[in-house]
């Protein structure tokens, strides 16, 4: 049994920006070796899992893909013993004052996001939000030393502390999208227990945030025939309430629209409905945010599933999920894979 | 009756581990203006075997006296607030949802994405904010709106909480090589001073210690506490906004900056709510001399202490301000430095050791 709280915890406390995902990877790496019959390292740094089908040679391909990497900022200077920053992935600019961070510098260093008052910036623009290329981020260390510890490029994380809240939601920062690295973990663990027939082939990937490197590279060395992509999906809230959002902890997000396959996403359905696991159907119009962005159209084309978990706050370092939603898109996703059959990408057509 | 403590009377008090230890949990403490009650009991446990008298007000200031000994003691107040700015739960919504109210001056930019520590339970909580997946180029020029911001305690919190409930930041408190990084530096730091101050009080004087309750909402703790206790002279101890950071244009020197870190306590000359007796200025300027301690001069300007009340009580008590400078006050996490806070403990400890009846005799002179 995996302790889904102290696994995902393990994974919070870790490091990984965009392009620099060693810290988490090695994380994850621990956590599937004992659920995996090899782990690998993509040449742009995503993990590879595969665990073994037991259906005859050849096997067919399953994909899963959980994006390991984390939003942050990066040093772009150092002025008077503070540091001048950008981000890494989207943040909203207005989250920033305030913030805890860790600047991993040549030592690791606890510090603030902080906004200076208005008189010390260009006229008008200390009176609104204060703009990322205005606000430093404060170590509390004198201008020499940081002069020595810091330099420029080095990444700056989130240190939020996760917190429990009440009714099994946690809060905290990259939830986006360790959580779903959880929820394929827990996958792995249901299927030791289950036979599958084809290979499955778990996915922390890289620069998500960013580039969607990872989801553009691993699908190509894997070539898998079907891939399941889990990511974040918006939960109501405070600020969230149209369409785009899903209830908060009522069940996972099934990505309906032209990243996804819609076979694929009917067996989903149908899996659910079987397996009586709550879900809601995630609109997405047009592109869904997700690496199936990128995996759709890697080599000649792969069929994609979106697979959601239900999170408040996006991009805050106080993202909030419900622990429910992400044991539910385990056990979905784990039932889907233990019953396809040898050839159930017959069914994997575009008929209507 | 308890015996005193007498062992550390008299004696220069330091910064050490446990200063810092009763430092951290002072500013671990939840004490949002009007509620007082975790930093009142953590000072009346320290003090209680060291005041000679100890009582609480009808407003929650905790007054404690160490008398002195010999003829003509000075009747000296010194007053540190114990309380912190933060929020009241005002009302609740549905899925775990509150809403709040600022309580003392909060930036509202500081708001969103923040951990807050709700009720006496401390119960975890978050102000989250839209992703900004969903906002628009133009809204991202606008402030997000307290009155659209919640506190989100889980889809399970029923009546745990409860509209008038305090919160507080939830920043825990840590060291960063020279400095210290927490919530309610302003004014645990003072708070932490005043008890130092009393375990090592000078014995010429009276010392009259007010843990002032309501500053951030209007100095309000600091007026009674000056009727009743009564002093000869009085001196606010308080922490004070250093905006010592670079100014955008390098070439632009930052002249406002207030206080400066690493410079030494601040005292001060004037702000909006007292012009202080210069003669307890100087008092303060020349021991920091004599005494070889670091000390700057606050900028005058703005902003206002404890003495704003207190100066004006009675028939006027003559008063000043000292303060420890600190980056980022009224936010989730303020940083000070070690030294600083050291050295407004010296300083103010010789200062006391100083003072004499000829101090304040005649009139009041520039």
């Amino acid at each position: 049994m995996i302790d889904l709280l102290a696994h995902l915890k393990t994974m919070l406390s870790a490091a990984g920006l965009s392009g620099f995902e060693s810290p988490i990877r090695e994380i994850v790496h621990e956590a599937w070796e004992p659920l995996t019959d090899a782990l690998m390292v993509s040449k742009i740094g995503s993990l590879h899992g595969l665990k073994t089908g037991q259906g005859p040679e050849p096997r067919r391909r399953v994909l899963i893909s959980a994006h390991m990497d984390a939003i942050g900022l990066m040093v772009t200077g150092i002025q008077g013993g503070l540091l001048r920053v950008t981000q890494v992935g989207g943040i909203d600019h207005r989250i920033l004052p305030g913030q805890l961070v860790t600047v991993h510098g040549r030592e690791t260093l606890p510090g603030m996001v902080v906004q200076p008052p208005a008189h010390l910036l260009p006229q008008e623009a200390g009176d609104g939000p204060v703009a990322l290329p205005y606000l430093l981020v404060d170590v509390g260390l004198h201008p020499e030393s940081v002069e020595e510890k810091v330099r420029v490029g080095d990444t700056i994380s989130f240190s939020q502390e996760p917190l429990e809240l009440t009714g099994e939601a946690l809060a905290g920062h990259t939830l986006d999208n360790r959580v779903s690295v959880a929820a394929t973990t827990l996958c792995l663990d249901e299927l030791n227990n289950r036979a599958h027939d084809w290979d499955v082939w778990a996915v922390a990937s890289a620069q998500e945030e960013a580039t969607l490197g990872g989801a553009f590279t691993s699908p190509f060395d894997i070539r898998p025939d079907i891939a399941i992509v889990i990511d974040v999906c918006f939960a109501k809230g405070p600020g969230s309430s149209d369409w785009r959002s899903l209830p908060f902890g009522e069940g996972v997000g099934l990505g309906y629209g032209p990243n996804i396959h819609p076979a694929l996403y009917r067996l989903f359905e149908e899996k659910a409905k079987a397996f009586e696991i709550p879900y809601h159907r995630d609109l997405m119009p047009k592109m869904s945010g997700t690496d199936a962005m990128a995996i759709q159209v890697v080599a000649e084309g792969i069929p994609c599933m979106v697979v959601g978990i239900p999170l408040r706050y996006m991009h805050t370092p106080v993202e909030t999920v419900s622990l429910k939603d992400i044991r539910r898109a385990g056990r979905l996703m784990a039932a889907v894979i233990a019953d396809l059959t040898p050839d159930a990408l017959d069914q994997i057509q575009w008929e209507e | 009756m308890t015996k005193k403590l007498e062992i550390s009377a008299g004696q220069v008090p330091e910064v050490g581990a446990s200063q810092i230890a009763l430092l951290e949990k002072l500013c671990n403490a939840v004490a949002v203006s009007g509620d007082e009650h975790e930093v009142r009991q953590i000072v009346l446990e320290e003090i209680k075997l060291i005041a000679d008298e100890v009582r609480v007000d009808a407003l929650g200031n905790v007054l404690a006296t160490r008398f002195g000994r010999g003829e003509n003691r000075v009747r000296v107040m010194l007053a540190a607030h114990m309380d912190e700015i933060g929020f009241m739960i005002v009302k609740k919504h549905d899925e775990g949802l509150f809403e709040f109210e600022r309580v003392g001056g909060v930036d509202e930019r500081q708001l969103p994405g923040k951990s807050v520590m709700v009720g006496r339970e401390h119960r975890p909580g978050v102000i989250g904010a839209k992703p900004i997946h969903m906002t628009t180029a133009d809204e991202r020029k606008k402030k997000i709106e307290v009155s659209s911001l919640r506190i989100d305690l889980g889809p399970e919190i029923g009546d745990q909480v409860k509209p008038g409930d305090r919160a507080g930041f939830a920043t825990r408190f840590e060291v960063l090589g020279p400095s210290l990084r927490a919530k309610a530096l302003d004014d645990r730091l003072g708070v932490a001073t005043l008890i130092e101050l009393l375990k090592h009080a000078p014995d010429q004087i009276d010392l009259l210690a007010a843990f002032t309750v309501q500053e951030e909402v209007g100095l309000r703790g600091a007026r009674v506490a000056a009727y009743a206790l009564d002093p000869d002279m009085a001196v606010a101890v308080d922490a004070t906004p250093a905006y010592d950071l670079p100014h955008w244009d390098e070439d632009d020197e930052n002249d406002r900056f207030n206080t400066r870190l690493d410079a030494g306590p601040a005292v001060y000359v004037m702000d909006s709510a007292t012009i202080p007796d210069r003669r307890l200025v100087n008092w303060l300027v020349e021991t920091a001399a004599q005494e070889g301690i670091p000390c700057q001069l606050r900028q005058p300007g703005g902003g206002g202490t404890d003495a704003g009340a207190i100066h004006k009580t009675r028939a006027g008590i003559p008063s000043v301000s000292v303060s420890v400078p600190i980056r980022y006050a009224h936010t989730a996490a303020s940083i000070a430095r070690l030294d600083d806070w050291a050295n407004s403990l010296r300083l103010l400890h010789s200062a006391l050791s100083r003072v004499t009846p000829g101090l304040l005799a005649g009139e009041r002179r520039d």
